[in-house]
């Protein structure tokens, strides 16, 4: 499996959980804790993100940065397994 | 864009998406959810992608995207409400080899400004629209618009749109297709990933007849207004499927023929 992640800038995020709806690997959700503006902003739960886009493509605030392994490093860790 | 990231086991990771250069750092003041920060990412993402960055000059409508160019890291001009076409074709005449767009929303383009636009298109001016139909004017307060759909309770319609009393809601975007000055109309929407690639790739698209001179290009974006509708923003996107898109239909309306 691919490996990815995101960063997600608690700052400016406004917790409209669209990003929650489009991940496939069900692992983002709203934190229990607000931002500065008062909003839940939401936060990445369990380490199954594999850096599909997804929710950095429907976050309203471009808010979402995302990370994914590099398919050459995938092959070099195969090989040296 | 090359940015890497290790992970503790010593993966290593790059950078596959962030925020758009040409963005501003101003934080959007849209309502959480909606459509429109969603268009703007995309407006920009393709600017980059293009390089286009220093020739390209938007016009800002009124309505809820009025501050468009408070984010939008390029020459913008903001126009009279309604009239962003009419603005748009000044520039374009004065600046041909500069690249063109408005964006506008149902409010400004199919209400107060039915005639530049459709005036617009009939001359076809190298231009691109950007249209966002959310049904509603969302800036004022939610009350119905000429793109709201029969039975949608607004504020000035509270018992639901009534046909007898306000007529049908306006497919503009069919009507801007009959014109022989319109180059490629389609229709997107942004309610999922799938949907948001699409319309980047329509915006490309136009961005490129621009450049060739093709005519104007019109883009309707179906979006969502969750403070209008008094939904959240993830029953927004139910609605859209359900009751919006029977009536707006997505895809291309008129294609170029090749």
């Amino acid at each position: 499996m691919i490996k990815g992640t995101v960063k997600i800038d608690a700052k400016i995020c406004k917790g409209c959980e669209l990003c929650i709806v489009a991940c496939p690997q069900n692992a983002l959700a709203l934190s229990p804790n607000f931002n500065d503006k008062g909003y839940r902003y939401v936060e990445l739960i369990y380490d199954a993100c594999t850096g599909c886009v997804n929710c950095a493509l429907v976050c309203p605030e471009a808010a979402i940065t995302v990370y994914r392994q590099a398919k050459s490093s995938k092959k070099s860790q195969l090989k040296s397994e | 864009m090359n940015e890497k990231l290790l992970l503790d086991d010593g993966t290593e990771l790059e950078q596959v998406f962030c925020r758009p250069d040409t963005l501003t750092d101003v934080p959007y003041h849209y309502c959480p959810g909606c459509g429109h920060s969603v268009v703007h990412n995309v407006l920009m993402e393709v600017v980059d992608e293009l390089d286009i960055q220093d020739k390209t000059i938007g016009v800002a409508p009124v309505g809820c995207s009025v501050f468009a160019y408070h984010y939008m890291n390029i020459d913008m001009q903001e126009a009279a409400h309604g009239r962003a076409c009419a603005v748009a074709t000044g520039i374009k005449r004065v600046l041909p080899d500069k690249l063109v767009f408005t964006y506008q929303g149902d409010g400004d383009l199919a209400a107060i400004g039915t005639a530049e636009t459709i005036h617009t298109v009939n001359r076809g001016e190298n231009i691109l629209i950007v249209f966002i139909n959310n049904g509603i004017y969302g800036m004022t307060g939610g009350q119905m618009a000429p793109t709201t759909l029969p039975g949608m309770v607004t504020s000035t319609s509270p018992y639901g749109r009534d046909i007898h009393m306000s007529g049908y809601p306006l497919k503009i975007t069919e009507l801007a297709a009959q014109l022989p000055g319109a180059y490629y109309v389609t229709r997107q929407s942004v309610h999922n990933p799938n949907a948001v690639r699409k319309l980047k790739k329509a915006v490309t698209k136009a961005f490129e007849y621009q450049m060739q001179n093709k005519g104007t290009c019109f883009i309707e974006v179906v979006s969502n207004c969750p403070s209008g509708w008094k939904m959240t923003p993830v029953e927004t996107i139910k609605y859209l499927e359900e009751v919006m898109f029977p009536y707006y239909p997505l895809g291309d309306v008129k294609v170029p023929k090749e």
